[in-house]
Parts: C-alpha cells; sequence; structure tokens
C-alpha cells in the first residue's frame, strides 16, 4: 500500500479516531497456486482447499464489507485464478460497488476467461514476474513455462485495454535482471510496476540466506529505480519497496496495524495483515462466526496492537510513533520473539546492528538451495 | 508510449480504472486507482467531473472561469497542473482535439 493511504479518511470535522473505516482488503481464496515461489507469503501452514469459504459465503461477506465502508478488493491468494468461481467472484464485488484488482500469477488464466473477468467489470490486473527470462524467472517460480505465459497473459490483458500493473519481488539471485524487468513493463504496456524487496517472515525467512540481497545490490537497484522513475515519468509509476534489513528506520506497516487495512485468509479468518499468523498466540476470528463489523472493531488480533498504548520503550517515547507505529509486528516477532517490541530494522531498536550484520553475513555467503513452497512443508530446490 | 504533456485543446476524462464516486460513510469524493485511495478537493472533483471526454481542457476552462468569475489564466494554470499530474499517474484517457473522444 502507499504512503498517500496512510492518513485516516473521516467525513470532515469528525473526531480524530485510533483507526477509521477499513479501506482495502485483501481477499485471499485459495492457498493453492501451481507455483512455488519461495519468499511467498502465504503462512508456511497452507489451508487446504476442503477449508475455503463457498462462492455463497464470499458474495456474503463481500457484501458485508461494502457495508462497513471497504472501497477496494485485492482478489489474491495462492492463486485466485484457481477458484473456479473467480469471475462470479468478481461481478459480485462490481454489483456490491468494490473496486476489484486481481493479484495472479497469470499461469493458469486463459484469454477467454480474461474477457469474461473485464465483463464482470474488473478494474485493473497485477501480474507477478520472478525473473525478466525464463532461466531466472522459472527456476524461482518452481515452475517450468511458467514466464512464457505470464507474458502471454499480459499481452491479452493490455489487449482488452485492462489496466495493467508489473509486480517483480527483487532479491540477490534475480536483482540482476532488474533494468530488463523495468523495460519489459514498458514493452508490456503496464502503467505501474511494483519493485519489491523481499519482507522475510514464513516462507522467506526460510530462504533468507539464498535471497538476502548484497548492500551494494541494493544500492545499485535503488539508484536503477530513481533513474527510470525520472525516464518514465508519465509512462510508468514505479513503486518501490525496499528491504528492512539495511533500512535505518522501519515501515509504517499496513499503514498501522488494524487502521484500514485486512487481509481475509481462505476459509475466512480475518487478519491485520497477511502474515499475522506467523505471530504465535494470537487469536483471529472468522467471517463464519462472526459479522465482519464485529470483527473490525472487537477482534483482539485487531485491537491488542492499535493504536500505540501497548508499546514498551524505545516506541513509546519516541516521537515517531505515530508516524511509522514501530514498524511490522510480524517481523518484531520474528526476530524477537515479541511482537510488541520495535522493529529491528529501527535503528532504535537493540537488535539493528545484528540485523545488519546478518544480512550483510548472510548475502555474501554461497546461497543455499530454495526450500520451495508447497503443502507438504516445502522442498528442498535439487542443483 | 511517452508521456503526454497535456494543452487546453486536449479533451480527458478518466481512465477505465481511476473511479471517482461520493462515498457515503466518509462524507467525501474518493477517487479510487489501484492499490490507492485518493481524496481529491472540492476543486479537483468539480474538474474531473467536467472531464467527460466531450469538452476540451479549454471548455473546461471557460466552465470555471465563468463560474468563479475568476482570470481564465489562471483558472487554466490549476486546471492543467491538476490534471497533468492525474495523467501522470495514468489516471486519464486523452484525446485530442481532432481524434473523436476515447
Ligand atoms: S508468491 Fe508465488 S507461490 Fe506464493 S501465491 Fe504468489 S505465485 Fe504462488
Ligand atoms: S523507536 Fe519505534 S516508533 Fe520510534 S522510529 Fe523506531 S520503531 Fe518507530
Amino acid at each position: 500500500m502507499s504512503a498517500d493511504d496512510f492518513r485516516i479518511i473521516a467525513p470532515e470535522g469528525a473526531a480524530p479516531t485510533a483507526y477509521g473505516l477499513p479501506l482495502a482488503v485483501l481477499a485471499e481464496l485459495t492457498h493453492r497456486c501451481p507455483l512455488q515461489c519461495p519468499y511467498c507469503s502465504n503462512p508456511l501452514e497452507l489451508e487446504t482447499s476442503g477449508a475455503e469459504l463457498t462462492t455463497e459465503e464470499w458474495c456474503r461477506v463481500m457484501t458485508e464489507l461494502a457495508d462497513l465502508g471497504v472501497l477496494q478488493i485485492h482478489f489474491s491468494g495462492g492463486e485466485p485464478a484457481v477458484r473456479k468461481d473467480l469471475v462470479a467472484l468478481v461481478r459480485h464485488a462490481t454489483e456490491v460497488g468494490l473496486y476489484s484488482n486481481l493479484i495472479t500469477s497469470g499461469v493458469m488464466l486463459t484469454k477467454a476467461r480474461l474477457v469474461e473477468l473485464a465483463d464482470a467489470g474488473l478494474a485493473h490486473v497485477q501480474i507477478s514476474f520472478q525473473g525478466a527470462e525464463p532461466g531466472v524467472a522459472d527456476r524461482v517460480g518452481g515452475f517450468r513455462g511458467g514466464h512464457a505465459k505470464k507474458l502471454e497473459v499480459a499481452r491479452w490483458a493490455r489487449a482488452l485495454d485492462l489496466p495493467l500493473t508489473v509486480n517483480a519481488v527483487v532479491h540477490r539471485q534475480n536483482l540482476h535482471q532488474l533494468p530488463a524487468l523495468i523495460d519489459l513493463s514498458v514493452e508490456l504496456g503496464a502503467a505501474r510496476m511494483e519493485v519489491a524487496h523481499v519482507q522475510y517472515y514464513g516462507w522467506a525467512l526460510k530462504n533468507r540466506q539464498a535471497l538476502m540481497p548484497t548492500r551494494e545490490q541494493l544500492d545499485v537497484a535503488t539508484e536503477l529505480v530513481e533513474a527510470a522513475r525520472a525516464r518514465l515519468r508519465g509512462v510508468l509509476e514505479i513503486d518501490y519497496v525496499i528491504p528492512d534489513y539495511y533500512a535505518r528506520q522501519p515501515k509504517q506497516c499496513m499503514g498501522g496495524w488494524g487502521r484500514q487495512f485486512f487481509n481475509i485468509s481462505p476459509s475466512g479468518k480475518v487478519l491485520p495483515c497477511h502474515a499475522a499468523e506467523t505471530i504465535t498466540g494470537l487469536r483471529f476470528d472468522s467471517v463464519r462466526d462472526h459479522p465482519l463489523e464485529w470483527i473490525w472493531h472487537n477482534s483482539d488480533a485487531f485491537n491488542c496492537y492499535r493504536g500505540t498504548g501497548w508499546m514498551p520503550e524505545p516506541c513509546r517515547s519516541c516521537d515517531l510513533r505515530e508516524v511509522d507505529f514501530g514498524g511490522c509486528r510480524c517481523q518484531a516477532f520474528a526476530l524477537t520473539g515479541n511482537a510488541a517490541n520495535a522493529d529491528p530494522a529501527c535503528a532504535k531498536s537493540a537488535r539493528h546492528r545484528e540485523l545488519f550484520q546478518l544480512a550483510e553475513a548472510e548475502s555474501a555467503a554461497t546461497p543455499e538451495g530454495f526450500l520451495y513452497r508447497n503443502f507438504s512443508g516445502g522442498s528442498r530446490e535439487r542443483r | 508510449m511517452g508521456r503526454v504533456v497535456l494543452s487546453p485543446v486536449q479533451r480527458v476524462a478518466l481512465a477505465r480504472h481511476a473511479r471517482l464516486r461520493f462515498d457515503k460513510l466518509r462524507d467525501r469524493w474518493i477517487l479510487l486507482v489501484p492499490e490507492k485511495v485518493m481524496v481529491p478537493d472540492a476543486i479537483c472533483v468539480e474538474i474531473l467531473q467536467l472531464c467527460d471526454g466531450a469538452r476540451s481542457i479549454g471548455d473546461i476552462v471557460n466552465t470555471l472561469s465563468k463560474k468563479y468569475v475568476a482570470d481564465p489564466g489562471i483558472i487554466e494554470g490549476d486546471v492543467l497542473s491538476i490534471l497533468q499530474s492525474l495523467a501522470d499517474k495514468s489516471c486519464l484517457q486523452i484525446a485530442t482535439a481532432a481524434e473523436g473522444a476515447a
């Protein structure tokens, strides 16, 4: 999400609140996916197809979302196109007035299905690319033929005049292709590109050693993005997410915990962020048990890190506590064992130096084979 | 495709993926684009409502300068700067006066 989304949008003159009405929702329709990206943001413990919400349940949920004030729905996964009812779900989103975005790997889409999706009111498509050519891309995605298929789907989308974002998750093993990825985005007619360094929790944490960029790679990438932004103004908008381990200040993750976004898992669990399940001990409520409005206001998982009252030092007395809200809770938990601690990406965290050194050491070592994401706890790449 | 620099002869409309709507719950106009929710101010909303793909930017400037009894030169500067920033975010469909509306 972009920085602009951070401000709570309330009626003019309304009293300030700790959290607003939710603006956007990430709907993870399924955890099934033909790809096996080693940095997949899905939990290690993937939800099976039998547990997924039905079409009727998703439609009811979308109606509730619209009533609650949600404006945008991002259909994601896993691979959302695995769901046979994707077109029906997009149509329902349109009917209840939700702006819909499809976040897809592309590999399961046909031209006919894209036409149906466009007719159903889909506003935007985002396709992930794992590299700029099949060699790197298909290896990272763990799916042969994937890259070629993605190119085809991106071209169909543009031919249908569907606006396109190219999503490129970048790391040590594909950063050398960043210039080619930028060129590819322009060539495909994407108006937007996301260049996102891997965020390390879940699968990515297991693959950190193989994915961590060197400091030099990061600096080169940042310069490249800056130059491309200037060169491609009005042609390609580039959103850039830097890697936390080399940062000095943490991100305002999700625009603040439970402030205006949330995530719904395939089985209907309502999560303050897509990685929230990595924080053990949090209890999540399900759309199967409660109305969404009740969950938004009452779920413990949301209320425990809302506002600033839960913060220990150094965040408690920091001037930036209402700017970044102490960074990412999931990262704080992954690296310090306590989700309330300052995100170690912050220079004021006691763990910050250590993090930096760890990143430098891991990025200098020979990379291990990937641990590919799948339903059986992951498979080690054979090299 | 290169960057389009707007001029008064062009006719513009919101792109398919940029949707302007009034949000009752928040009591505000909202402009929805991928990954972003923008809150246009009153003047921006008024301009966008005039961007119907039929009027030229010059027509919009005339309409507004009559309505607000203001110097067309100043209004033109404001309108162009607002629309150019939206065009740079690829939120607009643009047609020159000679072509049909996109
Ligand atoms: S990150 Fe890769 S494996 Fe995970 S859902 Fe997306 S495409 Fe599938
Ligand atoms: S101390 Fe906490 S609030 Fe202050 S900058 Fe660091 S993470 Fe943010």
